[in-house]
């Protein structure tokens, strides 16, 4: 491998398809590994790691905090805020925290200077070791609107120099949360199921990828022997097919049973690390190709 | 009183807007003087804090009580202070609405939404 590990996203248009597990049993596979848990709505990776945990921090964003004795009533930082997070009533502002974007310019633009920025809480980043793997899972408080401020404290726990590969456990979907999730990535995994509807997801998350200009490959999961419409959408799009899951009752109770199937079973061992070994090949073409552009 | 009703149409004989913070038009009546006015809402088009902003427009233009058949928990924060009164509209036009609530035949709205914020409703 190269100076700098790799660093792989795990990525899939909706919930259900098998991020999880692939991103968990592919960090079990490499052994010495990061494992990146940035599903903060609903982060479950720990639940198959179970890490010894060694510390956990909390993460804040900047909100506006009102000096009520100072503000003098000229509305500058109500008419200024983009996003209605401040209103103007009983000669005083009143401060939506939940939909305040964290700009600061109201603390700027305050001719009385009756705003000052403090912190607020919205999640935590918790740091644990499962085996070799090092496990970083972070989670939004509930009822945040924005998981973002917790996925960029995660992505910090990725230093430029690392030396063992990272594997980012990405939310379901293609939102702003999945953008900032995949923003420091070098390979993209998008994780399929053989239906219609996993294809169309599957179309979702490659326009993403496509996008931002990660090299991707797929993993098609659960497979039957029946047609496969995520199979037939890779072929015309050209997206590589870097392994096949069968749709395997063993492997579904392992999985049930919260634990790692490459930890548990010889045959998903090799399966992943063979899995491990095509996403290195894949992304080292990608680099090679790369660095001819 | 002044009262302020959301409306998808600058027409007296139509429907209340579902809508508060993204419904197209407010109507404001002064029930002492009986006139009519109308707001375009600029709030409508935003992309978020609607509610917030649709309200701090109604307590801006001296409204006195809401008629609206619902409402998002924001909104009510900004109406709560701006101490203007919400009542639940009833199926019919803005008229008969008003009428309604100045025979005094409506409830306060007793519930505030979540929000949709961005999820349809």
């Amino acid at each position: 491998m190269a100076d700098k590990a790799w660093t792989i996203a795990v990525l899939s248009g909706k919930g259900g398809t098998g991020k999880t597990l692939v991103s968990v049993n592919l960090a079990a596979a490499a052994n010495e590994a990061v494992y990146l848990d940035c599903d903060v709505e609903e982060p479950n990776g720990h639940l198959f790691l179970k890490p010894e945990v060694s510390g956990e921090e909390t993460v804040t964003v900047k909100i506006p905090e009102i000096d009520a004795a100072r503000c003098t009533g000229c509305r500058k930082c109500v008419e200024f805020c983009a996003f209605h997070a401040l209103a103007f009533v009983g000669n005083k502002p009143l401060l939506f925290d939940e939909v305040c974007h964290s700009c600061g310019g109201c603390a700027l633009l305050c001719p009385a200077n009756a705003i000052r920025e403090t912190g607020k809480a919205v999640g935590t980043v918790s740091s644990g070791i499962s085996e070799k793997v090092i496990v970083y899972t972070g989670r939004l408080n509930i009822g945040e609107a924005s998981g973002i401020p917790v996925i960029k404290a995660l992505l910090q726990k990725i230093s430029n120099k690392q030396d063992r590969p990272v594997f980012i456990d990405c939310p379901p979907g293609s939102s702003c949360a999945v953008m900032e999730s995949i923003r420091d990535a070098d390979f993209c995994i998008l994780v399929a199921e053989p239906t219609v509807f996993g294809a169309h997801n599957l179309a979702m998350v490659h326009e993403l990828v496509t996008l931002f200009q990660k090299p991707c490959g797929a993993v098609l999961n659960k497979c039957l022997t029946s047609e496969n419409p995520s199979e037939a959408f890779c072929v015309e799009h050209g997206i590589p097919i870097l392994a096949r899951i069968s749709f395997d009752p063993e492997l579904g109770a392992l999985n049930s049973e919260g634990k790692i199937a490459v930890r548990e079973s010889e045959r998903f061992q090799a399966l992943f690390a063979s899995l491990l070994e095509r996403i290195g090949k894949e992304a080292r073409h990608e680099a090679a190709s790369d660095s001819q552009r | 009183m002044k009262i302020a009703i959301p409306m998808n149409e600058q027409n007296l004989d139509t429907d209340v807007c579902i809508s508060f913070g993204r419904a197209p038009y407010f109507l404001f009546c002064d029930t002492d003087t009986n006139e009519t006015t109308w707001l375009k809402n600029s709030a409508a088009e935003s992309s978020g804090g609607a509610g917030i902003q649709a309200a701090q427009s109604l307590a801006d233009n001296g409204a006195n009580a809401l008629i609206a058949p619902r409402c998002g928990e924001n909104a009510e924060k900004v109406l709560r202070g701006a101490k203007i009164e919400v009542y639940r509209s009833t199926d019919g036009t803005a008229k008969q609405n008003i009428d309604a609530l100045k025979a005094g035949k409506l409830q306060p709205l007793a519930e505030f939404h979540a929000g949709f914020h961005g999820h349809g409703g």
